[in-house]
């Protein structure tokens, strides 16, 4: 039976809830760039965050282009991934967190990764929000629903 | 569960949560000893403190932040400031910080009490953490005593627990820490019990001092000692002590007094006491089945047992006892004021004197025979001095982070460095030295004609003010000409000092970060303000003693650089000869001297170059700890031997093995600076911090991976450097 809408977001939720890292995709010039990083989404899930050094390649390529995909995804390098892990990837825009609702959410940030403290509070590190337009969830092997979220 | 229990209730299955002492405390109590009142925070609470604050991560990470065995041990005590700091900063999770502070104002209201560590691992037969493992006494009121249980944990994690845990094999992952909570008992005696002596097992030991246990323990108050005949329970000998002083609770913890004359005079137990001490503790050995070593003290004329334990010492042990080393990376107040007197009334008086008389003697007047015996005597001086350097000056170093743990306890800051800007801005010889460089560079920049004539390497006709400086810098921190061409082979010679203040004439000249005197002022009032009034002497001389040993760090090796420099002048000289003579016969003995020597005319080594590997591997991002904070790019200088700082341009970064202060002159040109050896007080850390710059150290592979040209990008915040366009 196909998820419905509230199921799909249930499944994304505790995906999200159960997860602490996500690849993160950029490019520049046409070469694409693929990332780890340590991301929190927010409960509407409209907004994925994450934090990174400002001296990065995935910072310089957002910076040129600031269209990215995010992947979070259960497996744990079993056999049984294929039919029994869950697979998201997040379309959208980032763009940096600045002014008052950066503390904000630096707070549910540091709630979910408490250990980054001394990381995300860096000068030299900026905290990125994914604006997202899309979610595509795989599981069961090849089954594929998409979600694209009101703009 | 039972977060907290009291030795009543502490099962046989509950030593590895209440660890060695705890569970000693409770057997004890359960054999009709008289103990203290207690309880015991277990191991439980340590695991979901750490485990809810997401400190059992950050701990691993910033343990991990480079293989252990690749930190030097300064790196591993910076490793260890910033946990105990973390310890201190991270407030309770809801519900524990409730029920802790609820069972110790329960039990202890007002009452002073100890705070002892209790380690699972802690007291058994194969390993002893005794003194490795904080404990604090005399410690009163909820709040108080819940930080104290933070620095017992946060010990866990202490420099010398880390490599003694190491050491003995023990994985400091699974390291936890149960913390025992006791009345004071405010003895007028005490003393320790060795049941069985460790070097004759037919005796026991007992040593008894005046006062609390602490001076004891601490090897601040000299004991009585008894040798006790085990079989007949008999004295074999007294050796009475020196009876000067005591231990005794003072308003915060407690302190050393003078020992009342009446006291002074008598032996803190009579013999009747050293037989019921004596008895009591073969009773406690009877009940652990082991040879004990029991610590006591007399609340009247109660005996009250206030901790027991294996000894790991005895002769049949298979494992010999390396506390003793780790223990000694610590250093007292007390032994640094002494060692603070003799480097400033002696050693530094001394070295100076020594680098002017030799300076004194006129080299090229002496006889090839005599200057073969003034060699050896300059290397003889060099190498006392270096030797002095390594057993005196170094262990002066434990002054700054003396006062860095006292401030971090004291203010519990975010930043664990915070300490530093109240040391900064000492009157450094070696800010002296490039704040006289930069007023060179400034007349150099003004005047065209003088530039083009040092340019052209004509300084015959200098203007006579100039030349006197000049003269006055050489006199003070020589010509820059060994620092500059390299040690062993250099060439003297006023060129580099002139190619060096061009580059800086050339461009405007960084300047110390400045004063920063509101920070400093509220650092100062924020330190003093976490003391009570009669602590407040003491803090202000420990911040006294820590300016000065701060300073020191980087004076002791201009000082020491002066003697050496001698020793060059007079190998220099012999070169000389030896290239206009050779053949001759007294050439041999000027040359017998330079091998004698190690002067010979070796090539200095020179790492190989990697490029071919370079080029299918190369770092982007080279991960140390962040020793400077800011973020700056430019291109890499990379110091692999001295003639590399002649071509030191500006705004370049400084990247080299280890800075010394008899290099840091081209630090004033920088733009960041990056080390490969790693701490925190490393001299490259403390020149860039009072110039404000941005360094890392620490970074292994540093002066390999990066090679001069590359475009580097030095993150002090986070220390990582990273290689390439960063886009910033």
């Amino acid at each position: 039976m196909m998820d419905t809408n509230e199921k799909f977001r249930m499944r994304l939720a505790e995906l999200f809830r159960t997860q602490n890292l996500a690849a993160l995709s950029t490019h520049q010039a046409g070469q694409p760039y693929a990332s780890l990083v340590a991301f929190y989404a927010a409960d509407d899930l409209k907004h994925i965050y994450f934090v990174t050094p400002k001296t990065t390649r995935k910072y310089a390529n957002i910076t040129a282009d600031n269209r990215v995909a995010v992947m979070v995804n259960s497996s744990t390098n079993k056999a049984s991934d294929f039919h029994q892990a869950i697979s998201v990837t997040a379309v959208g825009k980032v763009e940096e967190v600045v002014g008052s609702d950066r503390d904000l959410i630096l707070e549910q940030y540091l709630a979910k990764h408490p250990y980054l403290e001394e990381f995300v509070r860096s000068p030299s590190c900026a905290l990125l929000k994914v604006a997202v337009n899309s979610y595509y969830m795989v599981k069961n092997f090849q089954n594929v629903m998409e979600l694209h979220l009101e703009p | 569960m039972n977060w907290i229990l009291p030795p009543e209730e502490i099962q046989s299955g509950d030593r590895h949560r209440v660890g060695g002492k705890g569970y000693a405390l409770s057997l004890l109590a359960k054999n009709g000893f008289r103990i203290p009142r207690t309880i015991c925070i277990t191991s439980d609470v340590y695991h979901e403190f750490v485990q809810r604050t997401g400190l059992r991560e950050r701990i691993l990470l910033e343990l991990h932040r480079k293989d252990f065995k690749a930190m030097r041990w300064e790196e591993i005590w910076d490793c260890a400031t910033r946990i105990r700091n973390m310890f201190l900063n991270k407030p309770f999770p809801d519900g524990l910080a409730q029920e802790i502070r609820t069972a110790i104002g329960d039990r202890f209201r007002d009452q002073p009490v100890a705070v002892r560590s209790s380690a699972p691992e802690e007291d058994d037969a194969r390993s002893s953490f005794a003194g490795l493992h904080e404990s604090f006494i005399n410690v009163a009121g909820v709040d108080s005593i819940v930080k104290h249980i933070r620095l017992v944990w946060a010990s866990l994690w202490s420099d010398a627990a880390l490599l003694y845990r190491q050491e003995i094999g023990l994985d400091v992952e699974k390291s936890s820490m149960a913390v025992v909570v006791q009345e004071t008992v405010a003895g007028d005696r005490s003393g320790v019990v060795f049941t069985k002596n460790p070097n004759d097992e037919n005796q026991g030991i007992i040593e008894s001092v005046y006062g609390l246990n602490q001076g004891l323990v601490d090897g601040t108050v000299a004991p009585d000692r008894w040798i006790m005949d085990r079989a007949r329970n008999t004295i074999v000998t007294h050796t009475p002590a020196e009876r000067k002083h005591w231990m005794i609770p003072g308003s915060k913890g407690v302190y050393l007094a003078k020992l009342p004359e009446d006291k002074s005079a008598q032996p803190p137990l009579t013999p009747q006491d050293v037989d019921y001490v004596f008895k009591t503790a073969r009773q406690a050995e009877v009940s652990f089945k082991a040879p004990q070593d029991v610590e006591w003290t007399f609340d009247r004329d109660t005996l009250v047992l206030l901790q027991s334990r294996p000894i790991t010492t005895l002769r049949s042990a298979d494992k010999k006892d390396e506390r003793g080393w780790y223990l000694s990376l610590h250093r007292s107040f007390d032994n640094l004021k002494n060692l603070r007197r003799k480097i400033e009334d002696e050693l530094i008086p001394g070295m100076i004197a020594a680098a002017e008389s030799l300076r004194a003697i006129d080299l090229a007047g002496l006889p090839d025979q005599d200057l073969a015996a003034e060699i050896r005597k300059r290397w003889e001086i060099n190498h006392k001095w270096a030797n002095i350097y390594w057993a005196d000056f170094i262990p002066y170093a434990h002054g700054v982070r003396l006062f860095g743990q006292v401030y971090n306890d004291a203010v519990q800051p975010d930043d664990p460095y915070e300490f530093i800007d109240l040391l900064t801005n000492t009157d450094m010889a070696s800010i002296a030295r490039n704040n006289m460089l930069m007023e060179l560079a400034g007349i150099i920049r003004s005047d065209q004609r003088l530039a083009e004539k040092l340019r052209q390497g004509d300084d015959a006709d200098l203007d006579a003010s100039f030349r006197s400086k000049i003269d006055e810098f050489i006199e003070k921190f020589g010509d820059l000409s060994c620092s500059v061409t390299g040690g062993k082979n250099c060439v003297l010679g006023t060129g580099p000092l002139y190619r060096l203040l061009l580059e800086m004439a050339e461009h405007p000249a960084l300047t110390e970060s400045g004063r920063k005197d509101d920070r400093i002022k509220h650092l100062r009032q924020k330190y003093f303000n976490s003391f009570d009034n009669d602590q407040n002497k003491r803090a202000q001389e420990l911040l006294e003693l820590a300016r000065s040993s701060y300073q020191l760090r980087d004076d002791d090796n201009i000082y020491l650089g002066r003697i050496e420099a001698q020793l060059l002048a007079a190998v220099q000289e012999a070169k000389r000869r030896l290239e206009e003579h050779s053949g001759r016969q007294a050439s041999e003995t000027l040359k017998k001297v330079l091998e004698d020597v190690d002067f010979g005319t070796k090539s200095p080594k020179v790492d190989p170059d990697s490029n071919a590997i370079r080029d299918k591997l190369r770092a982007r991002q080279l991960v140390g700890q962040p020793a400077g904070p800011g973020i700056a790019k430019g291109r890499a200088r990379v110091i692999q031997k001295h003639s590399d700082l002649a071509d030191f341009k500006h705004g370049e970064v400084l990247v080299c093995d280890a800075v010394d202060p008899n290099i840091t002159f081209v630090v004033p040109l920088a733009t960041a600076v990056v080390e490969r050896r790693g701490g925190m007080l490393i001299h490259g850390a403390i020149i860039a911090r009072e110039y404000g710059l941005p360094c890392i150290t620490g970074i292994p592979d540093a002066t390999t991976l990066v090679k001069t040209g590359d475009e580097i990008t030095v993150d002090g915040y986070l220390g990582i450097v990273t290689l390439g366009d960063t886009g910033l």
